[in-house]
């Protein structure tokens, strides 16, 4: 009589999902502009970067802190700017998030919101000026309309990654 | 959210020196990262076969999702249509009464054409289509501007042949997989594309904006000619984008030059066709058998070139015979 309930006692979840979901999560991030969508401006945000972040913000210490160097020569190599770009930014973004991270212990949401914002801000006008680098006039304007819309997509990033996160753990 | 314990590893050596070794491993991720730029920076093409290889693995389901995209757009369209079907029918019908008559007034111009320019010495060396092609997707969250076609060198493309559309160009080649290509978009802030007004032939730069518009340079320092809605086209100078090529539409005018709409816009597009590289060297060797050819007409070519000079000459004057074209008195 009491197995079945026997079998849903004590569990764990699945040290397998555990692992995968976070990784693959940021990975189908990354592959966004594989999608078809064919544009003459940047407008896609950087999904990889925000749901790393993501995932930094909701669960701190989930990522080691060079999780950024994989991560980044994968989006560099999908995404189309020159290898080496993201894994620098994204190296910088999560050692910047883990100084924080241990100065400023309790954030409200608000607060963390912002952090994204900064760290999106950075990611986006790094890879303009590595992009440029040789072009003297850089025009930051081109990158407004991404900047916009990263930054007001990332609650709901950050929500997906909130129900990711209880698949995640789900027993 | 409070930190993970593990912060702060009290006596063990252990944890400590895990921490430690994540930090330097973070900063040397950083460093790595700048070596694979500089690397980027020296030999563009040194990542090309892995980007390739990302790029044949995404494109069959991109492809399909690409003909999905195409056809709900062009399946609304034949909904819509429906809607005038009749009096839309009758107008068509009277466009193409009109237009039969253009199209033979039209060949005939076509006709006299070749003719003047084979006496000119001009061959107008068409880049001969490789491919047609789908844009299949684009760098859409990057600040370079590229996107990706789904021919690549099994079909015959190349590095560095351009691409056009229907209404303009679109860019030229970067990379090449089997199956896939990259195209350097002209709105790319590196393509750097010469121009000309197709009015009169002012030479000018074309160099990407990176939103989707050019910056048009004059050659020239001196009063800014350029007007809203002038078209420019290619010059084929310097070779790889054939000549007369439309690029850009003049939006807006600057203290050095003028800003341009691109005519081709690459999200508009379904298909693209990617050309032979121009090569304007070629032109020169065959203007010598040239002459041969040309030696019928040549007796009417005086009287005829004086015409189309000053004006586009009206559509009804072209069809004459030679004869009395040039038995008319001039000025």
């Amino acid at each position: 009589m009491n197995a079945p309930y026997r079998a849903r006692l004590n569990r764990e979840p699945s040290s397998f999902r555990k692992a995968v979901v976070p990784i693959a999560s940021v990975l189908l991030g990354s592959m966004t502009p594989l999608l078809p969508l064919v544009v003459s401006a940047p407008v896609l945000p950087p999904f990889g970067l925000m749901v790393l972040i993501s995932w930094q913000i909701l669960r701190p210490g989930l990522w080691p802190v060079w999780a950024g160097m994989p991560f980044g020569v994968f989006d560099d190599i999908v995404g189309g700017q020159p290898v080496g770009s993201a894994v620098l930014l994204w190296s910088v973004i999560l050692i910047g998030i883990d100084l924080i991270d241990q100065r400023y212990i309790w954030r409200n949401y608000w607060q963390d919101w912002f952090i994204a914002a900064v760290s999106i801000i950075v990611a986006l006008a790094g890879g303009l000026a590595i992009n440029n680098f040789l072009v003297n006039d850089i025009r930051l304007s081109v990158l407004y309309p991404q900047m916009i819309l990263a930054i007001f997509t990332f609650p709901l990033v950050l929500r997906l990654v909130a129900r990711l996160d209880r698949v995640r753990l789900k027993r | 959210m409070a930190p993970p314990r593990k912060r702060r590893p009290g006596f063990s050596r252990k944890a400590q020196l895990q921490i430690f070794t994540g930090y330097l491993l973070a900063f040397t991720g950083a460093f790595a990262g700048l070596l694979l730029l500089a690397l980027s920076y020296f030999d563009p093409a040194a990542f090309s076969a892995v980007r390739s290889i990302a790029a044949e693995v995404a494109a069959p389901p991109a492809r399909l999702l690409t003909g999905v995209r195409v056809s709900t757009q062009s399946s609304w369209r034949e909904v819509s249509a429906y809607f005038e079907a009749g009096s839309k029918n009758a107008r068509l019908e009277r466009e193409v009464e009109r237009n039969r008559v253009r199209l033979i007034e039209a060949r005939a111009l076509k006709q006299e054409n070749r003719e003047l320019r084979r006496l000119l010495g001009l061959i107008k060396q068409e880049g001969r289509p490789v491919a047609t092609a789908r844009l299949i997707n684009s760098s859409a969250s990057s600040s370079r501007r590229y996107a990706t076609i789904d021919v690549g060198s099994r079909q015959g493309v190349q590095r560095s042949q351009p691409v056009r559309a229907q209404r303009g160009l679109i860019g030229r080649v970067l990379e090449t997989g089997p199956n896939t290509a990259r195209v350097l978009l002209l709105s790319d802030a590196e393509n750097v594309v010469p121009v000309r007004r197709a009015r009169d032939g002012v030479v000018a730069f074309s160099q990407g904006r990176g939103d989707g518009r050019v910056d048009i340079k004059l050659i020239d320092i001196g009063i800014n000619p350029f007007k809203v809605g002038d078209v420019m086209v290619t010059s084929g100078n310097g070779g790889v984008y054939p000549p007369n090529v439309p690029v850009a539409i003049i939006e807006r005018l600057t203290s050095d030059g003028a800003i341009g709409k691109l005519l081709a816009n690459p999200a508009g597009t379904d298909f693209v066709i990617v050309q032979e590289m121009y090569e304007p060297e070629l032109a020169d060797p065959d203007t010598g058998t040239l002459p041969p050819v040309s030696v019928a007409p040549a007796s009417t070519a005086p009287a005829r070139r004086a015409e189309p000079a000053a004006t586009p000459a009206p559509a009804s004057e072209a069809p004459l015979p030679p004869g009395t074209a040039a038995d008319t008195p001039r000025p």
